[in-house]
């Protein structure tokens, strides 16, 4: 019965080694349509920064307007309302959520769970390709007539399908089109990172000894695979608002003199779908950076993580939290104002475990051995942007400190500071810590200390006089200010300090491009855990590591992620994969 | 050395903003005082606590500096540590969440001797609608609305026929009564806010919502449009004048009530101005209008 195969020859045998099952077998399988997970996060990486620097451009466009009014032609009110719309989504969903759960999941979680892959490659590869094709649809909107969606990036209606607001036509939709194909690829990957965290880690790694990166990118993950259907549905909603003429969300209307023809619909629903997502959306690109942050810290301060029962329990807490206190965003939105009591003590208990997460991460420096490397820098500079943009949020929170200061300039500045900055600073942070795991070289010390002390003093000297600006009363998503009685002539030339800033910090990002750029062939050798890190990824035989990323043998795990300076032992580090009896003893 | 001297300057650096900056609320005047307070008190309590963070972090920067022959200290949890702080942040965050919640009482517990005035936005202009004599404005509907109603007023409606219509026109309060604010869009959201006053809500089109304020300053003060509602939404300007009893009386004598409004347009008289469209915005339009008006033609 031997040789009952040996006419279909061309079939492989079923029988293979362990990692012959990740090879690919083509260049076309190797780095187009790869399966690899590191592979499909490096283009998740690239694709999301470049719709990310489009992003940048817009915001650049808004300060030249806001420095320096009725000095551009080529900006109108209408384009002006379009970028500001742009920038935010793009920035949000198509940058942050993409790069954070895209490509830190999608690189990080197999190789910190010491897996040889996702679960689910194909669909892994599926879910990058459907984000691509909803980028294309978001960048196509720019090409269409009318341009594309001025709503703001809440794309409230009825404003965002009506006359009155720039790209209400194909702009509008072209946007909704491309977010529920987003929510689609997105689906697709987080079912994989959710699937892959709780089956496929390798022997010994807990729950309870992952790595707080994998605990934040995990939770961020199941959030959104509960927060994106809320707004997937909203989106199909408006779609059909907008083009069958249903009434989800539109009431009566007289639009420029006209009667339509909607009836009974409500806007103020609209806005509970989306800040169900939109809330959870915070914690879905601020947890990855809690988590990322902590491990910073912990392996550049050469010390434990301080309390990591205590940050796994918060990270957990808060993501449940972020379920209950959406409608802070609607205190003056109209709704029952009895909801605002709620509301504003659900927000303010979130306050308690993200505070306690702060305490942690300054307490793992107390008697640490801290080695002041770029990483530690940015993950430093992380904690007082995200605190300062933290206690913002206590203001915005308390619902009646809410009403004059929604809509202001203030919460411009808050959320800048707190999901813009802080998350940012994360991600430099973590680019400079796993570069040489991904490169195998190391970037230019020089020009990466550059890069970060521009970003981080010119990020908070951008932010922190716009909170005031709100205080004064400064509104949000306006194109010009024009006269007022209660605005002084200060105000303006604080506008145009900032936009010189911006576009400072702005184009000083050349600096990290090119040192990313040129590093890869030209930095030094990084050579094996460069960082002396305990985790697994730094464990692998191969820097880069291979396909399957562990060889032959997939490591086993003996102890949680942050045995720095463990009393009795040579070294001031424990890898997780080291055999109890193999650790040197001092 | 330059870390820890660099976060340092980060602290010192947004205290000294915080005190020196010449941008500042502006002087209130209304009721909403309380407001202010809970801003004050929210400002104390987490200013404490970023300054005391920040410099923490630059003490220990500074303090436990990489040595290769130095060890960390290893001490994974400390649960009295862990404790303290979460009892002192609880404290912290009730401290400013039960006053806030007795405010935001009051602010929506409007006073039974409350006058209602509504205010009555479309893309992009304000209008403003009394009750007249009789306290009590007529009920509208936007099915109504023509060249002839522009408020959209029921006229089938005993209590509206007194009602007076203030078409584009600035608002006229007087000083120290207390007002509920009806507010009622036909179009798309806006939000009525005079930042004197401290006090806003969103208006809803198909809703009526309102909040309370009280003037306590006479003057006159810009109202702004507070939520994105279009290309206009910068131009949506208009004005509150806050004024003694005397003088509001003699500017309400001199406004028209919607039955003479009504009885003009039947003698085909058009008002002095109508609310449709883009016309009759006599607001504070920055850019011509006729730039607003021309993108709008494109952008339809």
């Amino acid at each position: 019965m031997a040789d009952v195969g040996a006419d279909i020859g061309y079939v492989p045998p079923a029988e293979v080694e362990e990692m012959e099952l990740y090879h690919a077998h083509s260049f076309i399988t190797k780095y187009v349509f790869s399966q690899d997970a590191k592979v499909i996060a490096i283009q998740y990486s690239l694709t999301a920064i470049a719709i990310g620097l489009v992003g940048l451009v817009l915001s650049w466009m808004m300060r030249l307007q806001l420095g320096f009014p009725e000095s551009f032609d080529f900006i109108d009110p209408a384009d002006y309302y379009q970028f500001i719309t742009m920038h935010g989504m793009i920035m949000v969903v198509y940058l942050l959520t993409a790069l954070f759960l895209g490509g830190f999941g999608n690189y990080l979680i197999p190789l910190m769970v010491g897996a040889r892959d996702m679960v689910f490659p194909y669909v892994n590869m599926l879910s990058y390709w459907i984000f691509l094709v909803a980028v294309l649809v978001l960048v196509s909107s720019f090409f269409v007539e009318g341009g594309p969606t001025g709503a703001g990036w809440t794309l409230y209606p009825p404003q965002a399908i009506l006359s009155g607001t720039p790209g209400s036509g194909g702009g509008i939709v072209l946007m909704l089109i491309s977010l529920s194909l987003f929510i689609i690829g997105f689906t697709m990957g987080g079912l994989n990172y959710v699937t892959t965290v709780l089956q496929a880690r390798t022997r010994g790694l807990t729950l309870m000894r992952m790595p707080l990166t994998i605990w934040g990118i995990f939770t961020a993950t199941v959030l959104a695979l509960l927060a994106f259907p809320a707004l997937l549905v909203g989106s199909i909603m408006m779609t059909l608002d907008s083009l069958l003429g249903t009434s989800f969300f539109m009431p009566s209307i007289v639009n420029q003199g006209e009667l339509l023809n909607h009836d009974g619909g409500s806007p103020i629903l609209f806005q509970h779908l989306f800040w169900f997502f939109g809330h959870p959306e915070v914690y879905i690109v601020a947890l990855p950076a809690f988590g990322i942050v902590s491990d910073l810290l912990s392996v550049h301060a050469r010390r434990h993580i301080f309390g990591y029962r205590m940050m796994v329990w918060a990270i957990v807490i808060i993501g449940a939290l972020s379920f209950i206190v959406w409608a802070h965003h609607m205190y003056v939105s109209g709704m029952n104002p009895y909801f605002g009591f709620f509301f504003a003590t659900t927000t303010l208990i979130i306050a308690v475990p993200t505070a306690l997460k702060v305490y942690n991460w300054t307490l793992t420096l107390w008697k640490a051995n801290i080695q002041l490397t770029v990483p530690m820098l940015f993950a430093l500079a992380f904690i007082v942007t995200f605190v300062n943009g933290g206690i913002t949020g206590l203001f915005l929170g308390n619902v009646v400190v809410d009403v004059p200061l929604s809509d202001t300039m203030f919460v411009v500045a808050h959320f800048h500071m707190v999901m813009g900055v802080a998350p940012l600073l994360v991600i430099f942070g973590a680019i400079y810590h796993w570069y040489p795991l991904m490169t195998g070289r190391m970037w230019h010390k020089g020009m990466a200390l550059f890069h970060f002390w521009v970003t981080f003093v010119g990020a908070y000297t951008i932010f922190l006089p716009i909170h005031y600006l709100g205080f004064l009363g400064v509104p949000r998503r306006y194109f010009e200010m024009g006269e007022t009685t209660f605005i002084p002539e200060s105000a303006q030339t604080l506008n145009a300090f900032i936009t010189v800033v911006v576009l400072f910090v702005g184009f000083a990002q050349i600096v990290f491009f090119y040192n990313m750029i040129r590093s890869m062939t030209k930095g030094e050798k990084a050579g094996h855990n460069p960082w002396k890190a305990t985790s697994l990824e730094w464990q692998t035989p191969e820097v880069p590591p291979g396909h399957g990323n562990f060889g032959p043998d997939l490591p086993l795990v003996y102890r949680w992620a942050y045995d720095f300076g463990v009393p009795g032992v040579k070294d001031d580090f424990v890898p997780q994969n080291i055999h109890p009896d193999k650790v040197v003893k001092a | 050395m330059i870390v820890a001297i660099g976060l340092l300057a980060v602290a010192v650096g947004t205290v000294v903003f915080h005190f020196w900056s010449p941008w500042w609320w502006t002087p209130i005047a209304s009721n909403w005082g309380y407001i202010d307070d809970t801003i004050i008190l929210t400002f104390w309590i987490t200013g404490v606590v970023f300054i005391a963070v920040v410099l923490f972090m630059a003490y220990c920067v500074w303090r436990f500096k990489y040595k290769p022959e130095a060890r960390s200290l290893y001490k994974p949890e400390d649960h009295k540590v862990e404790w303290w702080l979460t009892g002192l942040t609880t404290v912290g965050v009730a401290g400013m969440l039960i006053p806030g919640l007795f405010v935001w009482n009051q602010f929506i517990t409007v006073p039974d001797d409350a006058t209602e005035v509504e205010v009555f936005a479309q893309q992009w202009s304000w209008s403003y609608r009394l009750p007249g004599k009789d306290g009590k404005l007529g009920t509208s509907n936007v099915r109504l609305i023509n060249d002839d109603n522009p408020f959209g007023v029921d006229p089938k409606d005993a209590n509206g026929q007194d009602d007076v219509l203030i078409d584009g026109e600035d608002l006229h309060l007087p000083l120290n009564k207390p007002v509920k604010v009806l507010l009622r869009s036909i179009d798309v959201l806006h939000d009525f806010y005079v930042p004197e006053f401290r006090a806003k809500m969103d208006m809803v089109p198909g809703a009526v919502t309102y909040f309370w304020v009280e003037p306590t300053r006479a003057g006159t003060f810009d109202v702004l449009c507070f939520e994105l509602c279009g290309v206009g939404h910068h131009a949506m300007r208009s004005q509150v004048v806050v004024e003694s009893d005397a003088a509001y009386g003699t500017w309400l004598a001199q406004q028209t009530t919607f039955k003479q409004a009504a009885a003009a347009a039947k003698a085909k008289k058009p008002l002095a101005a109508t609310v449709n469209g883009v016309d009759g915005v006599k607001n504070l339009v920055l850019r011509e209008r006729s730039t607003v008006t021309a993108k709008m033609e494109s952008v339809r």
